[in-house]
């Protein structure tokens, strides 16, 4: 039972973890990209729709990244190139993903859908307790996890994350140091949009091998506000992922043994916690006063 | 080829005027590029799209019937816009001032006399200002992301909602159907033109709302209030203005004007409460106030653009078959030209070459 329990965490959680970890990066450059949601749906119904034509899960994967990236790639053309206001066009990619999505998955809603097989070791996997849940995960758990290590140790470690968090904090400066700002801006955001792809065909090859419209149901927006949880630091990403995740199982468990709270007042549960955390996590001002990238949302026009 | 902004001395009033109309342009010849990928005959699809809906009296009563919660969202949403609050919750708001409203009709069937619907519409507009006010006073007070608040709570009101419809309220004569009793006459939002129609009186509290809307924000101190928040907190702070009062002040009247939609669309069109009372007219306001260019009697004309497209995307599935969430792409799609544009007003647009700009670029040009 516990062992189930903590391995279904596990697969609620890892989606937040890999789209919040893509837009951390983003936002660490300066850029806040609202679009998460949409770019997540994208992936899940490209992942979905690629891996049952194609009958490989991991084209699905590898298809739903390229998504990912390129409707970030789009958003990017806009809030950098022509300096559109971020938090709208976010917006716009969010309700402009769903639609796509909608479009694309009409003809695949009822089918069953591909699923990613897991990762098992044996002998070690058959380990009472922590065998499955520590060696044998589907491979995508595997990959959250060293998405977060790669991501900590680039931003705090390699010149290039110096270079992004320069980018993010004081544009001019770095602009005038010879850091092409809108450049690493570009990349930035196109490794947010992959993850949230990536994070997206989890849902729908990992989490649950179906396409459903709106499946997200909000977990892009979820992953943004995990970034100001873990105020912009990779490794406090996992704790608010899996604190979201073992809420939302959480919940689902209480609705399957028949808890006397209507079902709906459990399922708000994740949203409402999201408001709760955002407001504990806003009112420490010095945490995020000295974490936020100083130039969140503000565009940079390079003068020449 | 590069793309270079060269930014303008000053705004240029011709594209300001413009650029609405360029987005339009651009998304119907997106929408014929999307159809002939659909392999539909774009200039057919098109034809079902946007111009069919509008040949018929009926259908141009359901395009205001569609217009009027998207009017009335959309020019509350303009004032939390200009004044740098992001309200993206207003769907929540909605649907919190269709429950708030429809408390009468439904926990006291009995109670049927003309004072009720004032009284509905009443409480419609607090429900939904009371809703909005939880964002907005997280913000003011904690400095709490109102973005993320405001959305989540959507969530919430939807979840609500249907527990409500499904529990409580569900009509006891109603053979379990998640639904609750149907509004009694008293209840009911008459129609403008009975005999013609089904467009009611929605339409006329958002065009009456857009146009003291208009008139605050372009004749009033407190539209100059507005402004300068949002545009320079700085300024504002010099000027005397308080961002909290702000805050509250924007979130109370975009709560309220979509509350007012909310028990609009539930008293005049449907009828009664339902699991799902809005297809996204929450979401789509917003490209209603940005296609409005956030100007309450652009809003007008926008929220129109925006009613048709809902309309046209059921026209295309009946007639060419193609799924109405095209519909959905094409508000998307709409926003995203609507932005590019308004790039045109701020910056004009050069195109050079990347080989002769690399062989002119000073020293101090960035790599």
């Amino acid at each position: 039972m516990l062992e189930s329990v903590l391995l279904t965490i596990a697969t609620a959680a890892t989606p937040l973890l890999i789209a919040a970890i893509g837009e951390l990066v983003a936002e660490r450059s300066g850029v806040l990209n609202l679009g998460v949601e949409g770019m997540m749906i994208m992936g899940a119904v490209t992942g979905f729709s690629v891996s049952l034509l194609s009958g490989s899960a991991w084209l699905g994967v590898v298809a739903a990244i390229v998504v990912g990236a390129a409707f970030a790639l789009l958003f990017g053309f806009l809030t950098l190139t022509l300096v559109t206001n971020q938090v709208a066009t976010g917006l716009a990619l969010t309700l402009f993903g769903l639609g796509v999505s909608g479009m694309i998955g009409e003809s695949f809603v009822g089918q069953p859908g591909m699923r990613l097989g897991v990762v098992d070791i044996p002998v070690l996997s058959d380990l009472p307790v922590v065998g499955r849940l520590v060696f044998g995960q589907d491979p995508l758990f595997y990959l959250s996890l060293l998405l977060t290590a790669g991501v900590a140790y680039f931003l705090f470690g390699t010149r290039a994350g110096l270079m992004l968090r320069a980018v993010g904090d004081n544009p001019a400066s770095a602009h005038a140091q010879g850091i092409s700002v809108i450049g690493i801006r570009y990349l930035a955001v196109m490794f947010g949009g992959a993850c949230a792809g990536l994070a997206g065909a989890y849902l729908s090859l990992v989490y649950t091998p179906q396409w459903v419209e709106n499946m997200t149901a909000g977990r892009g927006w979820i992953a943004l506000a995990l970034v100001v949880f873990a105020s912009w630091r990779p490794w406090r990403v996992i704790a608010g992922a899996y604190l979201f995740g073992g809420v939302t199982i959480g919940q689902l468990h209480a609705q399957a043994i028949g808890v006397a709270i209507p079902s709906q007042m459990l399922s708000s549960l994740p949203y409402v916690a999201t408001i709760v955390v955002l407001v504990v996590i806003s009112q420490n001002r010095r945490l995020t006063m000295m974490n936020t990238p100083a130039s969140l949302g503000r565009p940079f026009v390079p003068d020449r | 080829m590069r793309i270079e902004l060269v930014k303008r001395p000053q705004s240029s009033p011709l594209f300001s005027a413009l650029s609405p109309f360029l987005a339009l342009l651009l998304t119907l010849f997106a929408g014929a590029v999307m159809f002939l990928f659909l392999g539909k005959n774009p200039l057919e699809a098109l034809y079902f799209f946007f111009i069919d809906p509008l040949l018929e009296t009926w259908s141009l009563h359901e395009l205001m019937v569609k217009a009027a919660p998207l009017i009335l969202i959309g020019v509350g949403l303009s004032v939390c816009y200009l004044s740098n609050n992001w309200n993206i919750g207003a769907e929540g708001q909605f649907i919190v001032g269709a429950i708030a409203g429809s408390i009468l009709p439904v926990m006291f069937p009995g109670f049927q006399t003309w004072i009720v619907l004032p009284l509905m519409l009443l409480m419609g507009v607090l429900g939904g200002a009371a809703y909005a006010a939880i964002p907005a006073f997280l913000k003011a007070r904690f400095n709490t992301n109102e973005i993320l608040v405001s959305l989540m709570l959507v969530y919430v009101a939807e979840l609500f909602l249907d527990w409500l419809v499904r529990g409580p309220w569900r009509n006891p004569e109603g053979y379990n159907f998640p639904e609750t009793r149907n509004f009694h006459d008293f209840a009911v939002l008459p129609e403008i033109w009975p005999d013609a129609g089904r467009a009611h009186w929605g339409i006329i509290f958002a065009i009456a709302a857009a146009l003291v809307l208009w008139f605050v924000l372009s004749r009033t101190l407190k539209g100059i209030e507005v402004k300068v928040v949002g545009q320079s907190p700085r300024a504002g702070r010099f000027g005397g203005f308080s961002r909290a009062r702000m805050v509250i002040f924007a979130f109370l009247v975009s709560g309220a004007l979509a509350g007012l939609a909310g028990i609009s669309e539930v008293s005049g069109a449907i009828g009664q409460l339902r699991p799902a009372i809005s297809p996204g007219y929450g979401f789509t306001a917003i490209i209603v106030a940005f296609l409005g260019r956030l100007n309450p009697l652009g809003i007008i004309a926008a929220g129109f653009v925006l009613a048709l497209s809902y309309l046209g995307g059921e026209a295309a599935q009946i007639s060419i078959g193609v799924t109405d969430k095209t519909a959905r792409a094409f508000q998307g799609m709409l926003l995203f030209f609507v932005l590019a544009c308004d790039c045109l007003i701020h910056y004009r647009i050069r195109l050079t070459r990347t080989v002769a700009a690399r062989s002119t670029e000073a020293p101090a040009g960035h790599a």
